[in-house]
């Protein structure tokens, strides 16, 4: 029988492996897991909330790749991450990411993805040898509008339409019964028909993306959905593996790019390609200017490429100080580069900057266009945004995982399994694998790949081992549907939909969490600073804020899915509170100050901070974790 | 920029179930109004939460009708400007019109092979399931990459 709103069909599966999520990393272990299982009869499906051509993080298509090595060595690749990362870095997942990414890359130039190349090279593939256009030492330059659609063509393929659900939102694993280090089930809800899914599987690769607008944006009214990092991103990663008991890494780690003001697109192009310089508003290079600030935290300030964030500390020094607005000098640059080149390769010039937008920020093109901005004539503002927790980007937020054995690392890095997590049969890749970093579009697909290895060797070491749910499907139906009872209950009680004693829009509850982690948890009210007082009280507020979280209505099934999306915020938000309160030091400066601790303390926190969650009691258990350099690395003088 | 849709030009997908916009939006924005009781405009699609549209253009460029535009967040941006694509098999036209009414145009290659004509495991290597545990994914062959002698704690 059909389901109804307030009566949802129950669906229930068996598979051997879940994949939950649609983007890069599901995209790679799909059309990895589907050739390791020709022959077997292990069985995969996949789940995505959206629909594969367009989900996840390169759904609107990017302007290059930021991860190939070509002729590179993955040693120095680990080092280019460990330092940009502040120091604290997996260098064995970093490294065995960088010696398979480039397979990845290969792979989407034949299927179809147009690559720049050098003159001469334009159709020698770069498997053959075609030499790429580089934007910079590791990145280089592509025609991606379609960059997912592709990626996606070829993962669909791979699994055959009968084992791919999109529009089904999974937002709760569920642990063994007999077993309750691991996890044999997630349940779910289709947003576009009453259907409630519920998944039994040996194992399942969790990459659901990073986490976007769990902190107050810059733009609250309809600019709030021009995040730089995908609005969609709801941290369902972060908090699905934590409520199933997994150790979380570096959750105090976060990202604030730098970008184009308001549009947040992106400045690769107009410093790599044009040369421009950002400056205060003095015209004054502050790169230069305080550049002695850079000696403060050796050796990441003094890299050849000071780590992101101190880029980010010098620019907020001239705002503090007074001498903002910040610029990229396009003028300044557009009229050196005139001096030695013709009209025609500047125009030339002009369309890749103008691409750089229309490939992957199409919203900043808009902002140019409706500012009448023309770059030979004004300067562009740049400010830092609201931050964004993630793993994949220039972030190392994410989930603890085994990593290779053949690397020399530790043997507490490494349980057997490539890609899975301290719960059994639980894996992650991309945005979900913590203490890495720098892994970009490429870099997520190949760890899905490596992560689907990994699950298959799983699923064969445990052939007769069967799945047995912790809860009973009602009791697990009552949770996720409770945001519906909570509205069909009480919606008669006022006259006006929105303003209920009774209940909590997911909206209102999304402003109350921003709200909160941007005034106490280091957002940009207070200049990305805090400290434990600070901290105290975010932790009291958003303790109240999870329990009122049961209280939140939804009025169909799109309100059912913003519901949950949130509540893995709560979660995703409350472990990086956490993790900052726990570690006695500024890490990132230019991403966060602890202005009690406003230092980087290499001799008592060069360590990974790592966390688990209890669901029964609810709290959180930070620890230390020793760090190893794999790779030689430059060391504080 | 949230996406709106033009009235004289959605036809809601010929009445089917679900249109393209609603099949793409990758944040569950678009909707089909089937008896015009939220819009007053029956049988067509409308962006139900402008406020959280990231302005990625997916229902843009897949709209059959060429209905849907963007205003450019209106908390953000002056009006008057509109960029709107055309997206082809394999390649994409962009016309962006500035607030003062200058135009630019450029059109970029999006795709090298035929649409759909991916052939995932053609011309690939079968696995060997003996290396299955070893590091490597099935389309490499040969040695890995990386100078062994950078990894300072092998033994």
């Amino acid at each position: 029988m059909a389901g109804t709103f307030d009566n949802p069909e129950i669906i229930e599966e068996e598979v051997d492996i879940l994949l939950i999520g649609g983007g890069m990393a599901c995209c790679g272990a799909a059309y990895e897991v589907m050739r390791w299982v020709e022959g077997t009869d292990i069985s995969v499906k996949l789940v995505d909330k959206a629909a594969m051509d367009r989900s996840g993080a390169v759904a609107q298509g990017l302007s290059a790749i930021n991860t190939y090595l070509g002729d590179q060595d993955p040693a120095d690749y680990a080092r280019m991450v460990a330092n940009d990362l502040m120091g604290i870095t997996r260098d064995d997942l970093a490294y065995d990411l960088g010696r398979h990414v480039d397979d990845s890359v290969h792979l989407f130039e034949e299927w179809g993805l147009p690559i720049w190349k050098q003159p001469g090279d334009e159709s020698k593939p770069l498997k053959d040898g075609g030499k790429p256009v580089r934007s910079g030492k590791w990145q280089i330059m592509i025609n991606g509008e379609s960059y997912k659609w592709i990626v996606a063509e070829a993962a669909k393929k791979a699994l055959g339409t009968d084992k791919i659900q999109e529009r089904v939102f999974i937002v709760k694993l569920v642990n063994d019964k007999n077993d309750p280090t691991r996890v044999s089930g997630a349940i779910g809800f289709s947003v576009r028909e009453f259907k409630i899914y519920v998944y039994k599987f040996k194992a399942c690769l969790l990459a659901a993306g990073g986490c976007v607008n769990l902190f107050r944006p810059r733009s609250v009214g309809e600019g709030t959905g021009r995040a730089w990092y995908p609005v969609w991103n709801a941290g369902s990663t972060y908090a699905m593996a934590a409520e199933a008991g997994a150790e979380l890494t570096m959750m105090e780690n976060r990202f604030v790019p730098a970008r184009f003001k308001d549009g947040y697109g992106p400045v690769g192009a107009w410093f790599l390609l044009f040369k421009a310089q950002a400056t205060n508003a003095l015209g004054e290079v502050y790169m230069a200017k305080n550049k002695e600030m850079l000696n403060q935290y050796p050796p990441y300030g003094q890299a050849a490429v000071p780590a992101s964030c101190l880029r980010n500390h010098l620019m907020m020094h001239e705002m503090k100080e007074g001498r903002g607005p910040i610029y990229m000098d396009t003028p300044t640059a557009l009229a050196k580069l005139a001096e030695t080149m013709t009209p025609k390769e500047i125009k030339h010039l002009e369309a890749e900057a103008w691409e750089d937008f229309l490939d992957m920020c199409i919203g900043q093109a808009g902002v140019w266009a409706g500012e009448n901005i023309e770059p030979e004539k004004k300067p562009s503002e740049l400010m830092p945004t609201e931050p964004y927790l993630l793993g994949s980007h220039s972030g190392c937020c994410g989930i603890w995982v085994s990593g290779p054995s053949d690397l020399g690392a530790p043997a507490e890095w490494s349980w057997g399994y490539r890609s899975m997590t301290t719960v059994k049969g639980l894996f992650t890749a991309g945005d979900g694998v913590g203490a890495s970093g720098h892994k970009f579009s490429s870099g997520s697909h190949a760890e899905g790949r490596l992560a689907a290895k990994g699950m298959v060797k799983y699923v064969l070491d445990n052939k007769n081992w069967k799945p047995e749910l912790e809860d009973s499907v009602s009791d697990l139906v009552a949770e996720i549907y409770k945001p519906v009872r909570n509205f069909l209950e009480h919606k008669d009680y006022t006259t006006a939909i929105d303003v209920n004693p009774n209940y909590i829009t997911p909206k209102m509850l999304q402003f109350r969490l921003q709200k909160i982690m941007d005034e106490y948890c280091a957002g940009v009210a207070t200049w990305y600073q805090t400290n434990a007082h600070m901290l105290k009280v975010c932790e009291d507020k958003l303790e109240m804020l999870k329990e009122d979280s049961l209280k939140m209505r939804a009025k169909d099934l799109h309100e059912l899915l913003r519901a949950w999306e949130n509540y893995h915020r709560i979660i995703t938000a409350e472990a990086h509170m956490k993790h900052i309160q726990f570690r006695e030091e500024s890490r990132y400066p230019g991403f966060y100050y602890r202005m009690d601790f406003n230092f980087v303390d290499e001799e008592n926190w060069k360590c990974f901070v790592n966390s688990t969650y209890d669901k029964k009691s609810k709290q959180w258990t930070c620890k230390k974790v020793p760090h190893v350099d794999l790779v030689s690395k430059p060391t504080a003088k | 920029m949230p996406t709106f849709v033009r009235t004289e030009k959605c036809d809601g997908c010929k009445g089917q179930d679900k249109t393209a916009c609603m099949y793409i939006c990758p944040h569950d924005l678009m909707k089909l109004d089937k008896d015009g009781s939220e819009t007053g405009h029956a049988m067509k699609a409308f962006n139900q939460e402008p406020e959280q549209c990231w302005e990625c253009y997916s229902c843009v460029k897949i709209c059959p009708q060429q209905a849907i535009e963007c205003r450019h967040y209106a908390d953000i941006v002056p009006l008057g400007a509109s960029v709107q694509p055309l997206r082809g098999s394999d390649s994409i036209m962009w016309t962006i019109k500035f607030r003062n009414g200058n135009m630019k145009r450029f059109k970029f290659p999006i795709r090298t092979t035929p649409e759909g004509s991916i052939e995932p495991y053609a011309g690939k290597p079968a696995v060997d399931m003996a290396s299955l545990d070893k590091p490597g994914v099935f389309t490499m062959t040969g040695k890995l990459k990386g100078d062994r002698s950078q990894l300072i704690c092998l033994k």
